[in-house]
C-alpha cells in the first residue's frame, strides 16, 4: 500500500502536437480510492496507463510512495491492472489466470494455491477455479480479473473502467461489491469510468477531466455542490445541472421577469453576463409572474419525483434572434407533474446557486 | 491420376482445342444455370431444401466422378498384378490377375523402397517442423517492425513459384561441377571454392541430396507458415500482452506462456497442411534426379512405379499407403479444430 503521486505528468502521442495528458498533479492518499472521470478523449485512460507503465511518459514524473516509478517498466512498478475487456488468458483456467503473475515471480506452487484460494473465497469464485475463462459469465470474468489483481497484492489496483461491459444491474451490484472490496482491503485504487454516477458512488475523491486538463479533483460531495468551472457543473450530476447565460443588471442578475440575488464583489469579476447552474432539484416552481417562465415540453415521471423539461419560450417571443436554450429541467413532487404544454415559472432556491464567468467558465464566488 | 489421362485424350483430337473448350465451358455454365433457375422457382420451407440439393448435388456428383470412383478404381487395381492400368489389356501374361496383399508386401520388400520410406520419413518429420520454426520465428521478428509488407513479401514469394521451378533455381544454387580445379558456378560452391572449401556435390549423393531437397521445400512453405502464422499473433488482443507486461512476463516467458498458446490451434494448423503438402510433393524429387539417386520419395515412386517401369499395381499400393498416412494427420488436425471451437 502506498501514496501516488502525479507530477505535472504529461503524454503527448507521438505526431501529435497537443498533449493527450497535460501537466497532470494529482495526489493520492494511502488506501484512497481516487476515481479518473471525463467524456471519452479526455485522457483518462491514458493517465492510468502511465501510472500502470504502459503508456510512456513524456514530462513530470510519477511517484509510487516515495519511489520514482517513472521510467520502471510495469512490472516493477508493484501495481495491478483490471482491464475494460478483463484480458484474461484464454488457454488458462480460472486458479491459473489468478496465479500466473505469482508464478512468473518464481513464488512457491503451494503458496500460490494458498492466495489463489483465498482471492477465489472472497470473489466468489471458488467452484470455477477449474474453468477456462470462456465457460464463465461476464461478470464471473470480470470477478476473476479482480482476482487475479487482488492475489499479486500489490500497492496499487489500476482499474480501466472494469465494469463498462457487464449489463446494468449487474454493473450496479458490481460497484458497490468493488467499493466495498476497496475498503476491506485498504489498497490505493485508481479508477477509471466515463460514467460520473460511477464515479460519485465508488469515490473517496472523484477528478474530473476534459481535453487531457484536470477540471477539479475533490470528494463527491465537494465536486456536487461546488463545480469549480461549467464543465464540471454540467458533467456531473443526472439530469444534469441548469446552465443559463443570463445580463447582468444592478444588484444581480435578470432571471426572467425576476432577479437573481448575487454579491456585488462577485458580480463585479463578471462581464456583461454571467453564466447561472442551478440543479434541477434546487429549483422551486412559483405561481405566475414570478421567476422564469418555462413551456413544458417533456415530463418524465419516476415514481417519487418527476423530471419537468421545458424551454424558456418568452425569451423566444421577445427576442427572436436569441439562441435556443438546452431544455431547463426542473425536479418537482411525483404526485403532482404539470402536464405538457402548460407554462410554469421557476427561481431558483436560495443558496443553491453556482454563478460562473461566461468567458472563461470559471466558478464565480463561493 | 485418371482424370489426368482422360484430359490428355480429349486433347490429342488436335481439332479446334480452344473452341471444344469454350463450348465445354459454355454448356457447363448453361447446364448451371439451369439448375439454379428451376431451383429458384420452388418457395418456402420445401424451396429451401430444393435450392440446397441444386447447390450440393453438382458438387456431390463432381467428387464422386472425380475423386471417389478413381479411388475405388486405384484400391482395386492395388489388389491386382499386370503391367496396365486396364486389367484386361495386353496378353495373357501382362494382364492383370488378382494378387491379395502381395502389391502391400512389395511397398516392404522391393529393393531401394525401404529407403524410399526412410526419405519420405525424413520430409515429413523435418519441413514442416522446420518451415514452421522458421515461419514463426519471423513472424514474431517481423510483427510491428518498420517495412513488415515487404519484408512479409519477400518470404511469401517462394509461395508462387511453382515447385519445379523453385527447383530448378536450386539446382543452380546447388550446381556442381565434378572437375577438379574446373570454376564452381553454382552459387554455393562457388562461394565454398572462394573461401578454400572444397565444393560439395549437394544433389548428387544420398542422403545428402534429400537433406538438400528437403532445404527447398522448406523454403517454399516457410512463407506459407509466416503468413498464417503472423496473421494468428495479430489476432492476439493488446490487452492480453498488457496484461502479461503487468504480470511480469518478459522476452521467452511471453513467447513461452502467451503468444505460443494463443496461436497453438493455427500452429496445428500449419504444421499439419505442411505435413500433407509434404507426403504428397512429388515434383522437386522428379525436377532434381526424378528418384534415380537413393533420393526418392513415396509420391515419387508412386509415379515411377504407375507411369515409369509398368507396375501400376505397385503404384496403387503406394498411393495408398500415402492415403493411410495423411489420414491420420487429418484426423488429429479435425479433432484439434473441435476443441477450439
Amino acid at each position: 500500500m502506498a501514496t501516488v503521486k502525479f507530477d505535472n505528468a504529461t503524454r503527448i502521442y507521438p505526431g501529435n502536437d497537443v498533449p493527450s495528458v497535460d501537466k497532470l498533479n494529482i495526489d493520492i492518499e494511502d488506501g484512497e480510492f481516487l476515481v479518473l472521470v471525463g467524456p471519452s478523449g479526455c485522457g483518462k485512460s491514458t493517465s492510468l496507463r502511465m501510472l500502470a507503465g504502459l503508456e510512456e511518459v513524456n514530462g513530470g514524473k510519477i511517484w509510487i510512495g516515495d519511489r520514482d516509478v517513472t521510467n520502471l517498466s510495469p512490472k516493477d512498478r508493484d501495481v495491478a491492472m483490471v482491464f475494460q475487456n478483463y484480458a484474461l488468458y484464454p488457454h488458462m483456467s480460472v486458479a491459473d489466470n489468478m496465479g500466473f503473475a505469482l508464478k512468473i515471480a518464481g513464488t512457491d506452487k503451494a503458496e500460490i494455491r494458498k492466495r489463489v484460494e483465498e482471492a477465489a473465497k472472497i470473489l466468489d469464485l471458488e467452484q470455477y477455479l477449474e474453468r477456462k475463462p470462456k465457460a464463465l459469465s461476464g461478470g464471473q470474468r470480470q470477478r476473476v480479473a479482480m482476482g487475479r489483481a487482488i492475489v499479486r497484492s500489490p500497492q496499487v489496483f489500476l482499474m480501466d473502467e472494469p465494469l463498462s461491459n457487464l449489463d446494468a444491474k449487474l454493473r450496479v451490484q458490481t460497484r458497490t461489491q468493488i467499493a466495498s472490496l476497496q475498503r476491506r482491503l485498504g489498497v490505493t485504487t485508481v479508477y477509471v469510468t466515463h460514467d460520473q454516477v460511477e464515479a460519485m458512488t465508488m469515490g473517496d475523491r472523484v477528478a474530473v477531466l476534459k481535453d487531457g486538463l484536470l477540471q477539479q479533483c475533490d470528494t463527491p460531495r465537494r465536486m456536487y455542490d461546488h463545480p469549480n468551472n461549467v464543465f464540471v457543473a454540467g458533467f456531473i450530476g443526472s439530469p444534469a445541472m441548469n446552465l443559463l447565460n443570463v445580463p447582468v443588471t444592478e444588484g444581480g442578475a435578470r432571471f426572467g421577469s425576476g432577479l437573481l440575488p448575487i454579491s456585488r464583489e462577485d458580480l463585479s469579476r463578471a462581464g456583461n453576463e454571467i453564466t447561472v447552474g442551478v440543479r434541477p432539484e434546487d429549483v422551486d416552481i412559483t405561481s405566475e409572474g414570478d421567476g422564469l417562465p418555462l413551456t413544458v415540453e417533456v415530463v418524465e415521471e419516476l415514481g417519487a419525483d418527476a423530471y419537468v423539461y421545458g424551454t424558456p419560450a418568452s425569451d423566444k417571443a421577445k427576442d427572436p434572434t436569441a439562441p435556443v436554450e438546452k431544455p431547463f429541467v426542473v425536479r418537482t413532487d411525483g404526485r403532482r407533474p404539470p402536464m405538457k404544454g402548460e407554462t410554469i415559472y421557476v427561481k431558483p432556491k436560495e443558496g443553491h446557486l453556482h454563478v460562473f464567468n461566461m468567458e472563461t467558465g470559471e466558478r464565480i464566488g463561493d | 491420376m485418371h482424370t489426368t489421362l482422360v484430359v490428355a485424350a480429349a486433347g490429342s483430337g488436335n481439332m479446334g482445342k480452344i473452341g471444344v473448350m469454350l463450348l465445354g465451358v459454355a454448356v457447363f455454365a448453361a447446364v448451371f444455370m439451369g439448375i439454379l433457375l428451376i431451383a429458384s422457382l420452388f418457395k418456402g420451407q420445401s424451396g429451401e431444401k430444393v435450392q440446397a440439393a441444386a447447390f450440393v448435388g453438382p458438387t456431390l456428383l463432381f467428387i464422386g466422378i472425380g475423386l471417389i470412383y478413381p479411388a475405388i478404381l486405384t484400391i482395386r487395381r492395388a489388389f491386382y498384378s499386370g503391367k496396365f492400368f486396364d486389367l484386361n489389356f495386353g496378353t495373357a501374361r501382362t494382364r492383370g490377375k488378382y494378387v491379395g496383399f502381395d502389391n502391400f508386401q512389395a511397398v516392404w520388400t522391393t529393393p531401394g523402397l525401404k529407403q524410399v520410406l526412410f526419405n519420405t520419413a525424413m520430409w515429413v518429420i523435418l519441413v514442416p517442423l522446420i518451415a514452421t520454426a522458421i515461419g514463426l520465428l519471423y513472424a514474431i521478428l517481423i510483427d510491428r517492425a518498420k517495412g513488415e509488407a515487404v519484408a512479409k513479401a519477400l518470404i511469401f514469394l517462394p509461395m508462387a513459384i511453382s515447385m519445379v521451378g523453385a527447383t530448378l533455381i536450386w539446382k543452380f544454387v546447388y550446381y556442381f561441377i565434378g572437375d577438379p580445379g574446373a570454376d564452381q558456378v553454382g552459387l554455393i560452391n562457388a562461394f565454398l571454392d572462394k573461401i578454400g572449401v572444397a565444393p560439395v556435390d549437394f544433389l548428387g549423393n544420398a542422403p545428402g541430396n534429400t537433406f538438400a531437397m528437403i532445404a527447398i521445400m522448406i523454403w517454399i512453405q516457410a512463407g506459407f507458415a509466416m503468413t498464417v502464422l503472423s496473421a494468428a499473433i495479430k489476432a492476439i488482443p493488446d490487452e492480453i500482452l498488457e496484461a502479461a507486461n503487468m504480470d511480469g512476463v518478459k522476452g521467452f516467458q511471453m513467447f513461452r506462456y502467451v503468444t505460443l498458446p494463443s496461436i497453438r490451434s493455427s500452429v496445428i494448423v500449419v504444421l499439419t497442411t505442411i505435413a500433407i503438402a509434404t507426403l504428397k510433393a512429388f515434383d522437386i524429387v522428379q525436377a532434381s534426379s526424378g528418384g534415380k539417386l537413393g533420393d526418392s520419395v513415396l509420391a515419387n515412386e508412386f509415379y515411377n512405379r504407375s507411369f515409369v517401369t509398368q507396375q501400376p499395381g505397385l503404384g496403387a499400393a503406394i498411393a495408398i499407403v500415402i492415403f493411410l498416412l495423411v489420414m491420420p494427420i487429418i484426423i488429429f488436425n479435425v479433432i484439434q479444430m473441435r476443441k477450439d471451437a
